[in-house]
């Protein structure tokens, strides 16, 4: 079994500030972190692996500094780290990362063996477009799984997997074919840790790093800045909208009032979930 | 809950203790800045996820004896064999025996973690530690392939036998014997006290290194020899033969660590094995077991150094996140609704930067230390000794410095928990319970005094500690030389200090020099903290001058001039004390008749 997972190195969003006067963020001395949704796909990558024996290979397409995260991934047991790096792939938007990538997993079905399982996190908590896994799984032709929460079975031998995936008011249970493409949400799980010895060979792995060519990719134009039809227009802090907080005295009504009035309030503004909730109750 | 600092542990490594120099001169072999932040960031969470939230349950179980076997608090013994899974056992281990071999830098910043977690824990690895350390450098090839593999993985720990009830400080005077045996082995009579998880269900083995005098050794320290006593022996396929003829006899009732079983060990006492006597294996050589066990005592200072470290930090971290909750009256300037957050109030945020200098400092000043150890083992002649001296220097301070922060950052911990720290369940009392003790083991910080006064000083003829307060200057220059604005008057206070520092060093050499011992110990303990705050307040300057543009830039400049205009004027009351208070005390031991 080989599982791919792909990972991208985000600015610690809960240690961004964005500039007073200019609006933009300062990401000067921000400490960069492995995006937590790709975590908890590596998380599951590596349970899988674990159980259904095989390997998993991280991906990751940025600077140079991203090996950082690569090795971080390595700690946690990943098999085989790959750094896509070229100065062709700067200014990348969703869709010429989406290509890039796809474009190396298949060099790395080439390579080494053909994934049966692309993991990639729910969305980035920098870009929060939630598009590149989709993207992948369209120009591989793999079966899409989105917003997975949990994986419920693998069998391998008939080319099958099972998986929870979570969607308003419910949960949906997928049973596909492998190979396919999982976006990870937070999962079950717990993100491991690694040990000394985890440590020790991560840094003393050698991190695989392909340019555009070696990854396979002949259309340049498709990558880049020149590959991405985004622009963005501006960038700004919402002002927060006024609203009233409304003090309620507890001291007059009795706690159990105040909560069917409050639920009272809530169902004039929104019908629909108390229509909602009510078959739900029915049911 | 504690969380381990592992930003500010790297940065104080790598930025204020001089690993960063060594990570780039090569002197740190293959190891790079990457995996020293992986290591210390997986250790980071094994201390908070692990460690930490079993520290309560471990103080309020305490290890118990019962029926002859000591029961561990709920949890430590799965908490353990995770660890030693983890392979944190082994990270300055020797490689031959499986160790990593990784510079004592880094084993002292996880030790700082795993102590802040849970002193009580971490206790039973820093003994093995100490154990291997002893019998790696004198044990012979035997003994060494018998036993260091499996106390290098965890699989069996190590402990120090050293103290007799008549025997603490001075252990000269100690009474447990030994006899020579016709197969070259050896059997142990006697009882030792205080031995630190010298029983308990970790393991299924022991290792005890004890201390003992064969009938024909001379009087005093010079007939001291070392022992190693495992409570099973060992078969010579290396599977596990007869229970040894030694016990754990009771437990002591502490005032703190709780769940580290501080035992007392019989030895030949007949009530294990056909014959009397445990049997025991030479470390060394016959009457060299103290010089055997001062080998591995600087980094055990050290090691107990990193025990105050952690308690003050995890200390803080608590008093602050209360601080920050706990609402009183409104402090001057408070514009918001109801009663302030106590951190607002200046005594109780003057409390709090107190605690945090203290911390800073003593986390500094002890891997410096280790940063020295690093480097006398990497160097080679002039530049060895030059590191050897500046590790032995710096090691009693690190010890008493850190262990005192411990106790009075506890201390103060409490005091801003008012009321509520004074009740068990807040945990805040637990640190100042645990700290209590490192002031006194792993010799007293008086004794440490009186080291770094007689010993220390003295070394290349003063010419070291007058080089080292020399180098000091030079960041208090460059303080000034920087222009900040947000130094304050710290390259001043920094001066000042060390003049200070300067001007009671030359008298103690002085006075030690012209054999006037009662003179100069008089004042060895104010000069021992004397020189712990200087080293504070250049320490704490350093960081502030390091070029790292990130968000804590500011902050680190801040608590360093804090503790420039704040803590650093006791320097001049400390060198009155040094130079002037020991007339005094001579006339007024009458007092004490």
């Amino acid at each position: 079994m080989h599982i791919v997972v792909c990972i991208k190195q985000v600015p610690d969003s809960a240690q961004i500030r964005v500039h007073p006067v200019t609006n933009t963020i300062m990401r000067q001395g921000v400490p960069t972190i492995i995006n937590p949704y790709d975590l908890f796909a590596l998380e599951e990558a590596l349970k899988v692996r674990d159980h259904h024996g095989g390997e998993v290979t991280v991906l990751t397409m940025g600077p140079p500094m991203a090996e950082e995260a690569l090795r971080k991934a390595l700690t946690y047991g990943a098999d085989r780290a790959i750094l896509l790096t070229d100065r062709h792939f700067a200014g990348s938007d969703t869709l010429a990362t989406s290509f890039a990538l796809s474009q190396a997993i298949s060099q790395i079905g080439n390579s080494f063996d053909t994934p049966d399982i692309v993991f990639t996190g729910k969305q980035t908590i920098d870009g929060d477009t939630a598009q590149v896994g989709p993207g992948i799984a369209k120009r591989l032709n793999l079966v899409q799984l989105t917003y997975v929460a949990k994986i419920t079975s693998i069998d391998l031998s008939a080319r099958a997997i099972t998986v929870e995936r979570r969607s308003e008011g419910g949960t949906h249970v997928l049973k596909s074919e492998l190979p396919c493409l999982i976006t990870m949400l937070e999962g079950t799980t717990v993100i491991r840790r690694g040990s000394l010895d985890d440590a020790l060979r991560a840094a003393r792995s050698e991190i695989v790093k392909w340019n555009a060519a070696e990854a396979g990719i002949e259309d340049i134009t498709k990558c880049g800045l020149r590959g991405s039809p985004t622009v963005v227009k501006r960038v700004f802090a919402p002002t927060p909208r006024e609203q009233k907080a409304v003090q309620i005295d507890t001291t007059e009504k009795r706690v159990h009032d105040i909560a069917n009035e409050l639920v009272a309030s809530i169902f004039t503004h929104q019908p629909a979930l108390q229509h909602e909730l009510s078959s739900a109750g029915s049911a | 809950m504690y969380k381990a600092p592992v930003d500010e542990i790297a940065f104080t490594l790598k930025h204020v203790a001089g690993m960063g120099d060594a990570l780039q001169s090569g002197a740190l072999g293959d190891l790079g800045e990457d995996l020293v932040d992986a290591i210390l960031s997986e250790a980071g969470r094994f201390a908070t996820e692990e460690v930490a939230p079993l520290g309560d349950i471990g103080d309020r179980q305490g290890s118990r004896l019962v029926g002859g076997k000591v029961q561990t608090p709920d949890g430590w013994r799965d908490l353990y064999h995770s660890w030693i899974g983890g392979g944190w056992n082994g990270l300055t281990a020797p490689e031959a025996y499986g160790g990593q071999n990784l510079p004592h830098m880094l084993h002292v910043a996880a030790m700082e973690m795993w102590n802040a977690g849970s002193m009580a824990f971490a206790l039973g690895p820093t003994l093995t530690m100490g154990a291997i350390e002893a019998l790696e450098k004198h044990g012979s090839d035997a003994l060494k392939a018998t036993y260091l593999p499996k106390m290098v993985s965890g699989e069996w720990t190590g402990t120090m036998n050293l103290t007799e009830p008549h025997a603490g400080s001075d252990l000269g005077v100690l009474k447990t014997r030994a006899e020579r045996r016709d197969d070259g082995t050896y059997r142990i009579f006697g009882q030792k006290i205080f031995i630190t998880w010298g029983e308990h269900d970790f393991t299924d083995n022991i290792v005890h290194l004890v201390l003992a005098r064969l009938p024909d050794a001379p009087a005093g320290t010079k007939g001291i020899s070392l022992f190693l006593v495992p409570k099973f022996l060992v078969k010579a396929d290396g599977s596990l033969g007869e229970r040894n003829d030694l016990f754990c006899h009771s437990l002591e009732h502490k005032l703190g660590i709780h769940g580290s079983p501080t035992c007392t060990m019989i030895y030949g006492d007949g009530k294990f094995g056909a014959e009397k006597g445990a049997v025991g294996y030479l470390i060394g050589e016959e009457n060299r077991g103290l010089a055997c066990m001062f080998t591995m005592m600087n980094n055990a200072r050290l090691a107990v150094g990193m025990q105050g470290v952690a308690i003050a930090d995890a200390a803080t971290q608590k008093a602050i996140a209360f601080a920050k909750e706990r609402t009183q009256g409104k402090a001057p300037g408070w514009t918001g609704q109801g009663m302030s957050p106590i951190i607002e109030h200046p005594d109780v945020a003057r409390t709090l930067l107190t605690m945090k200098a203290l911390t800073q400092g003593s986390r500094a000043i002890s891997y410096a230390c280790a940063h020295a150890v690093d480097m006398a083992h990497a160097a080679e002649g002039e530049k060895a000794k030059y590191w050897q001296e500046r590790s032995s220097l710096l090691t009693p301070i690190a010890k008493s410095f850190s262990t005192d922060a411990g106790v009075d950052v506890a201390s103060m911990g409490i005091q801003v928990h008012g009321g509520m720290g004074f009740i068990e369940e807040t945990g805040a009392a637990r640190y100042l319970r645990d700290a209590r003790i490192a002031p006194i083991y792993e010799g007293t910080n008086g004794i440490q005094a009186i080291d770094l006064v007689t010993r220390k000083l003295p070394l290349s003829d003063g010419a070291h500690v007058r080089g080292f307060i020399g180098e000091l200057r030079e960041i208090a220059s460059a303080v000034r030389a920087s222009n900040r604005n947000g130094f304050g008057e710290t390259a001043a206070r920094l001066d000042a200090a060390l003049d200070d520092l300067s001007a009671a060093t030359e008298w103690l050499i002085a006075a030690v020099a012209a054999s006037k011992l009662a003179e100069a110990l008089a004042g060895a303990t104010a000069y021992q903290r004397l020189f712990g705050l200087a080293l504070t307040g250049v320490y704490l300057a350093k960081g502030g001058l390091a070029e790292v543009s990130d968000a804590k830039e500011d902050q680190r400049i801040a608590l360093c001039r804090f503790t420039a205009e704040n803590l650093l004027a006791e320097t001049a009351a400390l060198k009155d004390r040094v130079v002037n208070g020991a007339d005094s005390l001579a006339v007024a031991r009458a007092v004490l008749a």
